[in-house]
């Protein structure tokens, strides 16, 4: 199954993800909240490999870190490190179903959020509480719905001359 | 339109860009908290990234649109009540106000210099949170006013309990607020109780800020209320930061370690003022109002 990505579609999906990671949520919505545009550049990484450019994931990540109010940079290089990963094993995880495929993004989004972790550690950050790892929960969860709802979004629209 | 997957691509392998971003990455977040040479690369991306950060907030706004329709019902009873608490609060102001005036005549008497600026006239432009960052470790806010709304670097930031933190980045139609709990925010303050001045700083974790270098034998107690101190002229004298949760006296170290609460909360309310200690006289905004005695 391999329908046609066009560049419109892969931007309006990162718009969409900023967005959605701006909403001003407060208290357990917020530490929960899952990273949509990792979300989306893992979308678009496992069932259109090569469509998406690792600079466009930096700049995503640079976007994210201003809006964070963060350190700049941060956001960036997890982006990078979560787009090689997925672009490295997308091959693989399409082999599996959508169930089967959620943990091993999970894990991904772990390795991402380690990342980020460990780059506000060596600025003198306090350790965040393990409360801090429930979005990679929620990412996981979500992205049986938000894969399955994007691939329906993109097919292509039957033809209404045809019989 | 169907496109052909490249077999032959050019330009480096994933592993070799994931290299270069690194790098990159690594340069800017040195940059970005050591040396600080282009402040304008955030300003610009701030702008880029505002029209989202609106779109984002709409929710919220529609959200406060019904509630405003919602609340006009009994706004009548509301009225009455803000009213009479008004008249109490103007009692009280009246007496701050010969309070103030018997204040620095007593200090004229005294010959005591005036180091801070006594009048409590300040300039406040209301604003709501935009964004709270989902980092723990991220002790920042975004506002929705800035420098278009008069907003201005080093402006106190507080809540209807007292302060919560400084501006410390502007763009033109939101700023950034430094929260006290950041761990790079100080604050001037002074004990309530006997006068103890001191500096308060964050330390990076939720809810806990603690005073440091301040001896053994100082005289502080558990729930000492710590007020801002007005030196340094950033924050207004006499507001609300902290009170003191824990004290605990080391006898091996030179110094007791007193961990307090900050009083203000940001998780708890969406609006808070910004205050400018400057005198400027603009108040033909609808927003901005002028509170304070206004004697002298």
């Amino acid at each position: 199954m391999y329908v046609p990505a066009s560049n419109w579609s892969i931007a309006i999906s990162l718009i969409i993800g900023l967005i959605l990671n701006f909403l001003p949520l407060q208290g357990d919505l917020l530490i929960s909240r899952p990273d949509f545009v990792a979300l989306a550049i893992t979308y678009w990484n496992v069932n259109h490999p090569y469509k998406l450019s690792m600079s466009v994931a930096f700049g995503m990540g640079l976007m994210v870190d201003v809006g964070n109010a963060g350190i700049l940079g941060q956001h960036a290089l997890a982006y990078c490190v979560i787009f090689y990963l997925t672009l490295i094993f997308g091959r693989r995880l399409r082999l599996f179903s959508l169930l089967k495929q959620a943990p091993q993004i999970g894990f991904f989004l772990l390795i991402m959020q380690i990342v980020i972790i460990l780059i506000a550690l060596s600025n003198g950050s306090a350790l965040p509480g393990w409360r801090y790892f429930l979005a990679t929960v929620t990412g996981a969860l979500l992205w049986v719905p938000a894969s399955f709802l994007i691939t329906l979004l993109l097919r292509p629209k039957p033809d209404s001359n045809a019989l | 339109m169907e496109t052909a997957p490249q077999f032959f691509r050019h330009g480096p392998g994933p592993l070799a860009r994931l290299f270069i971003f690194a790098m990159l990455s690594c340069l800017l977040i040195a940059e970005d908290t050591h040396f600080k040479y282009f402040p304008q690369l955030r300003q610009a991306i701030g702008v880029i990234i505002f029209p989202l950060q609106r779109m984002a907030y709409a929710p919220a706004d529609i959200y406060d649109q019904v509630e405003k329709i919602i609340t006009s019902f009994n706004l009548l009873e509301e009225n009455i009540k803000l009213r009479q608490l008004y008249l109490e609060r103007r009692e009280q102001l009246l007496r701050l106000a010969a309070l103030e005036a018997e204040n620095t005549h007593l200090r004229r008497l005294l010959g005591a210099i005036q180091e801070i600026e006594t009048t409590t006239k300040t300039k406040v432009v209301l604003a709501e949170i935009q964004y709270t960052p989902r980092d723990p470790f991220n002790h920042k806010i975004t506002l929705n006013k800035g420098s278009y709304h008069d907003i201005e670097l080093g402006q106190a930031v507080i809540d209807d309990k007292g302060i919560i933190g400084q501006i410390t980045r502007l763009y033109p139609l939101s700023s950034e607020v430094t929260l006290l709990t950041d761990k790079d925010h100080a604050v001037p303050i002074q004990v309530v109780r006997n006068g103890l001045r001191s500096v308060i700083s964050g330390t990076g974790k939720n809810n806990e800020l603690e005073l440091r270098y301040l001896s053994v034998n100082t005289d502080i107690q558990q729930d000492d209320l710590l007020v801002t101190s007005g030196i340094g002229g950033v924050y207004p004298p006499g507001i609300p930061v902290a009170t003191v949760l824990k004290i605990e006296q080391d006898p091996m170290g030179d110094f007791a370690l007193v961990t307090s609460t900050p009083i203000a909360g940001v998780d708890r309310n969406r609006q808070v003022l910004v205050l400018s200690l400057a005198q400027t006289e603009s108040n033909d905004s609808q927003e901005m109002s002028t509170i304070g005695s206004g004697t002298n």
